[in-house]
């Protein structure tokens, strides 16, 4: 078992006293993020990730400046279940299919067993994730050492046939978007040629969009311009969590193990493959509810249907990283900005992490167990602190997250223009939403739009510009044709549908 | 019309769908002016010119938009909501604007006055609140902010005139 040793090394890296300071910060950080409006996993990651580059500069500190993002990350999904069941208000997408059974278990008084529960299954599915990595991850970077450009190439094309297939988003509005990534990915200096691309003779421009600002304007400001619509006013349950609530809900979750297996399994699956947390979490609501012997409740109050989703939610958002670190290619928006973190500290994201940087991954992957307990603690032991935060009235809370974002962006390069682009960002952001066009593959996209095309470009260069070569072996044949196949999902769905009609 | 004058649709989801599908195609048509402009063919050792890339991203992004233009054309007439009411407008635009101006004012007065006065502004104009403690969170906020970025993080951030004569420069 060569994985348990490197994993017992990893161990030996996370737990110094600093890195498990840097747990407990970054989860309190990322429940707040979490649960305020406008600030979620992604652009939270993305505002704090250059004040990691100093961190990321010292010797063993890549691996503190992931250890600290990550459990921003596990902080931030965390939270998205406290505002959903006390508040209604889904602080996360992924979260939104909790407040159906969650928000009724709080309306009856009983928030604290939805909290508990919530939290604790949100534990399980994600330490069955961290388990899944543990275990697939040296497999799969193993296979994927390997990989030639076109097989890359041919990994990046799954990935966004992938979001087009899966996407409830109409088809021709998922590609606009994703496509509308590639271009703002290729402003700026050409990485083959060093030819300058769509700059119009900007020196804004000469570096290119960063994906951090993108990130920012798109789910910050876009976010807090779509709650003001709402007019918004926050009316929410009471929290109390106490030892005896937590131990009796405990003593009810062992009788849906199954509902937490299963949640799990269509987690880990929909987290791997980019399909991503929110339609995990609607799924495993769905499959939950078809299953339960009492389906018909659900809706008013169950707390199955606040297991289901939740599971579901951190097994995908923590099996996101997955493809991440093996790969390089990220399963969800978050995912995305912590490889493009990956990217600035000089590291390279792929299957050679696993052979040059052993510290640096094993590290992560024994703080994502580390991080997930101390997650669960601040969570059980915190929650009216951050409900309290909530009632913070909205004109003064939305005002400093505006500003926080504005630093963010302007930290990433040191430019002002960067602000200005967060405002634009930010009215797409709001547009987007409101019309439909995805945003996390537009997201995707911007961050692996360089690395895409020139592994693109080099697959051509091989083969002398024939496309035949992305079916010329076996292995990236079938990736091909499985993207192919994605990639026209919604059309072969629509005749099967009209032929089983007639 | 029963609802009053706020709860009147200012756009329809047909009008948004078509401004915006126009905005994409504009967009792909700059790209591929670019990419044509840098050449997207193919150029012997070195492969594919700079161009090659983007010039397809562009095409994408002009069919796409075409087809989510006439989608749009042929959107039902019943199926046309409301995309933004006049009252969530207002309120939207009451934000954004001066968002705007704050993005402006960063380059000439520096990020840390111009982020108290969009405080105080959004705390007064849509908080209502006395202006005392208007004052107190804006400036405390930033005092706070600059501690933490000038002096715990140590990255600077812009600055203007009141910084200088403060000499925290």
């Amino acid at each position: 078992m060569d994985e348990l040793q490197a994993l017992a090394h990893g161990f030996g890296v996370a737990l110094s006293l600093k890195n498990i300071a840097l747990m407990f910060t970054g989860v309190i950080l990322g429940v707040i993020i979490g649960v305020l409006p406008g600030l979620g996993g992604a652009n939270g990651v993305a505002i704090l990730l250059p004040l990691t580059f100093g961190m990321a500069q010292t010797p063993g500190g890549a691996t503190s400046a992931i250890i600290l993002l990550s459990c921003i990350y596990w902080g931030a999904l965390f939270g998205g279940a406290i505002t959903s069941i006390l508040f209604n208000i889904p602080g996360e997408p992924w979260s939104v299919a909790t407040t159906f059974d969650g928000y009724p278990l709080a309306q009856q008084g009983r928030a604290g067993t939805a909290l508990t529960a919530a939290f604790t299954s949100s534990f399980v599915g994600a330490f069955v994730a961290v388990i899944v990595i543990t275990f697939l991850s040296p497999v799969v970077a193993n296979f994927a050492l390997e990989f030639g450009p076109p097989e890359f190439f041919a990994v990046y094309l799954l990935t966004f046939c992938a979001f087009v297939g899966t996407s409830k988003e109409p088809a021709f509005k998922t590609i606009a978007a994703m496509m509308l990534g590639f271009a703002l990915a290729a402003v700026g200096t050409d990485t083959v040629t060093g030819t300058l691309r769509l700059t119009f003779g900007s020196t804004h421009l000469l570096t290119g969009f960063d994906f951090l600002v993108c990130v920012i304007g798109l789910f910050g400001i876009g976010e807090i311009l779509l709650t003001l619509e709402e007019g918004l006013a926050f009316r929410g349950a009471n929290a109390k969590i106490n030892v005896r609530v937590v131990l009796d809900t405990w003593k009810e979750l062992p009788r849906y193990w199954l509902t937490s297996l299963r949640s799990s399994a269509v987690g880990c699956f929909m987290g791997i493959v980019p399909g991503g947390a929110t339609p995990a979490s609607f799924m495993s609501y769905g499959v939950a509810r078809r299953f339960s012997p009492d389906g018909d409740k659900f809706g008013s109050g169950k707390v199955e249907g606040v297991v289901a989703p939740e599971t579901a939610a951190h097994a995908a958002g923590t099996s996101a990283l997955l493809p991440m670190i093996t790969l390089g290619v990220p399963g969800s928006p978050t995912a995305a900005v912590l490889l493009g973190g990956l990217m600035i500290w000089g590291l390279q994201p792929g299957p050679l992490l696993f052979v040059e940087q052993k510290d640096f991954v094993w590290g992560l992957i024994a703080s994502m167990y580390l991080g997930n307990i101390a997650g669960l603690i601040v969570v059980l032991t915190c929650v009216p602190l951050f409900a309290a935060i909530l009632r913070v009235p909205f004109s003064v809370i939305a005002p400093i997250i505006m500003v926080i974002c504005a630093i963010g962006s302007f930290t990433v390069k040191n430019a002002i223009f960067d602000v200005w682009m967060m405002v634009v960002f930010g009215v797409l952001g709001y547009l987007f939403k409101k019309l439909q066009y995805p945003l996390a593959p537009l997201v995707l996209a911007v961050v692996l739009g360089d690395n895409a095309e020139s592994s693109f470009r080099q697959a051509m260069l091989m083969s002398q510009g024939d496309l035949s070569i992305l079916f010329s072996k076996k292995l990236v044949g079938f990736m091909t044709t499985l993207a192919l196949i994605l990639l026209f999902w919604p059309l072969i769905s629509w005749a099967l549908a009209k032929v089983r009609g007639k | 019309m029963t609802e009053g004058q706020e709860g009147r649709a200012a756009f329809r989801h047909k009008s948004a769908e078509l401004a915006v599908a126009a905005l994409f195609f504009i967009f792909g048509a700059i790209v591929i002016t670019d990419s044509v402009r840098l050449g997207f063919g193919w150029q012997e050792v070195h492969g594919p010119r700079p161009g090659y890339f983007p010039f397809y991203i562009g095409l994408l992004i002009c069919i796409c938009a075409t087809i989510n233009f006439v989608r749009a054309l042929l959107l039902a007439p019943d199926k046309n909501k409301t995309f933004v009411q006049v009252g969530q407008l207002r309120l939207v635009l009451t934000v954004l604007i001066p968002t705007a101006i704050y993005a402006a004012l960063v380059t000439w007065i520096g990020i840390y006055v111009s982020s108290a006065l969009f405080i105080a502004f959004f705390m007064r104009w849509l908080g209502k609140y006395d202006w005392w403690k208007v004052a107190a969170v804006s400036v405390t906020t930033m005092v706070v902010f600059y501690v933490i970025f000038e002096k715990w993080f140590q990255v600077p951030l812009p600055k203007g005139p009141l910084e200088s004569l403060l000499g925290l420069n």
